[in-house]
């Protein structure tokens, strides 16, 4: 049980950024990586040790994370708190603009595309580790992926939208 | 080059380096005749370093004290053992005193299934000595050890699968625990013992050491003990079956 609270702990810093860039918020990527936690401890019995402990948190975490926004509320209040102010931000002013618009760009991507392309891009799961972290076939994942690489290639490069959907290039 | 035909899925995984070597070249060949496509690409791999960049810091931050907390469940788990433990010591003090029971109201070998529960309902790694899928092996094993033949109740029924047994000292003699567990993981443990000479049959008895209840009866020759940490209904459904199984 230490060995597990060791591993799961080692992986914190891990399950705050992607909850990070998930929420877009300090204080709500805390409060979701603090219950993925708590639902980790309770479900402890039901990991098979071996297995990755990485992507069974990251799939708790998911569901913990579709559970709240199904239930909160279209608005939400956040507590004001300073820290949240100081975005990871070490850039020039023409970058700090791109990172801006990245951030405010990947907000509104659809939830079930920014989980996929954080998972994949940031995270840098396998297409495989991503489906069964998020319960999805393969090929969802993949569409997923393309359709929120080329929003945001839309929003931040002005692109023509290529399409859609998946195809066959040549 | 002979190749499959390029996809989109194949463009992906160029620019996050999930390809084998071979496709990877046939994609670069592609691309070399497809500049628009190389573009669209070096914008998908822009955005993953961009990413990156953005959120990576967060790795570096110290860790918010909140998130590494103890979790209350296992700090409710170290209380059961503690209070069994610190039972099953004034007990055993009391008793060498004066012989009175401290708790009367529930045998010793009661309280050390609910202990047994306790100890190994958690366990994750070795949570059994012999896995269900070797169950022959495990009642012929047990009741060799126990001197009579063990019969393991069914209770797939009841959304209680087997997950195997082990075998344990008892007060006089060794017993044995079988382990059951539902969808959700929550787990039974039925304690069986021998009754040394004692061919009481009695009621089902009932007790609650914090969270985990206990059924236990005694039934000829063998005493057995039903824990879980679940109400009184559910454990009682169960006991129930068990008995009935064993008694048929």
């Amino acid at each position: 049980m230490n060995e597990f609270g060791t591993q799961v702990e080692q992986l914190i810093p891990r399950l705050r950024r992607y909850a990070r860039a998930l929420t877009g918020e300090r204080s709500v990527a805390d409060d979701l990586v603090q219950d993925t936690l708590e639902r980790a401890w309770n479900k402890l019995h039901l990991w098979r040790r071996g297995s990755d402990l990485r992507a069974w948190l990251f799939t708790i975490m998911h569901n913990t994370h579709v559970n709240q926004v199904r239930s909160r509320a279209s608005a939400m209040l956040v507590p004001l708190d300073d820290e949240m102010h100081d975005a990871p931000v070490r850039a020039t002013q023409s970058d700090m603009l791109e990172v801006r618009d990245l951030e405010t760009a990947l907000q509104r991507l659809p939830d079930e595309q920014r989980e996929v392309l954080l998972l994949i891009a940031l995270e840098r799961l396998s297409y495989e580790e991503a489906a069964k972290a998020l319960g999805i076939p393969l090929g969802t994942v993949m569409s997923r992926l393309h359709r929120a690489r080329e929003r945001l290639r839309t929003v931040l490069e002005g692109a023509p939208n290529a399409g859609a959907s998946l195809k066959v290039v040549k | 080059m002979s190749t499959l035909p390029i996809t989109e899925a194949d463009l992906h995984a160029y620019v996050d380096g999930a390809l084998p070597d071979a496709r990877r070249s046939e994609v670069e060949y592609y691309l070399e005749r497809h500049p628009e496509e190389a573009g669209r690409l070096a914008s998908y791999r822009s955005q993953n370093e961009a990413l990156r960049a953005l959120f990576d810091p967060v790795l570096d931050e110290p860790v918010p004290q909140r998130l590494l907390r103890r979790p209350p469940t296992l700090m409710r788990y170290a209380a059961v053992v503690a209070w069994l433990a610190l039972g099953g010591i004034l007990g055993w003090v009391a008793h060498d005193f004066g012989g009175v029971d401290m708790r009367a109201d529930m045998p010793a070998w009661a309280r050390r299934a609910a202990v047994a529960h306790v100890v190994y309902s958690p366990e994750v790694r070795h949570p059994v000595e012999v896995a269900a899928d070797q169950e022959a092996h495990l009642v012929t094993w047990l009741s060799k050890r126990l001197g009579t033949d063990l019969k393991v109740p069914q209770l797939s029924a009841l959304g209680y699968g087997l997950v195997g047994g082990r075998l344990l000292p008892g007060e006089s003699g060794p017993v044995a625990q079988f382990m059951y567990q539902d969808g959700k993981g929550q787990r039974l443990t039925l304690y069986v013992r021998t009754n040394a000479g004692d061919t009481r049959e009695t009621a089902f008895r009932f007790a609650r050491e914090n969270n985990v209840g206990v059924f236990y009866w005694l039934d000829r020759k063998l005493g057995y003990a039903l824990s879980g940490e679940m109400d009184k209904q559910e454990l009682l459904r169960v006991a129930t079956a068990v008995y009935r199984q064993l008694n048929p």
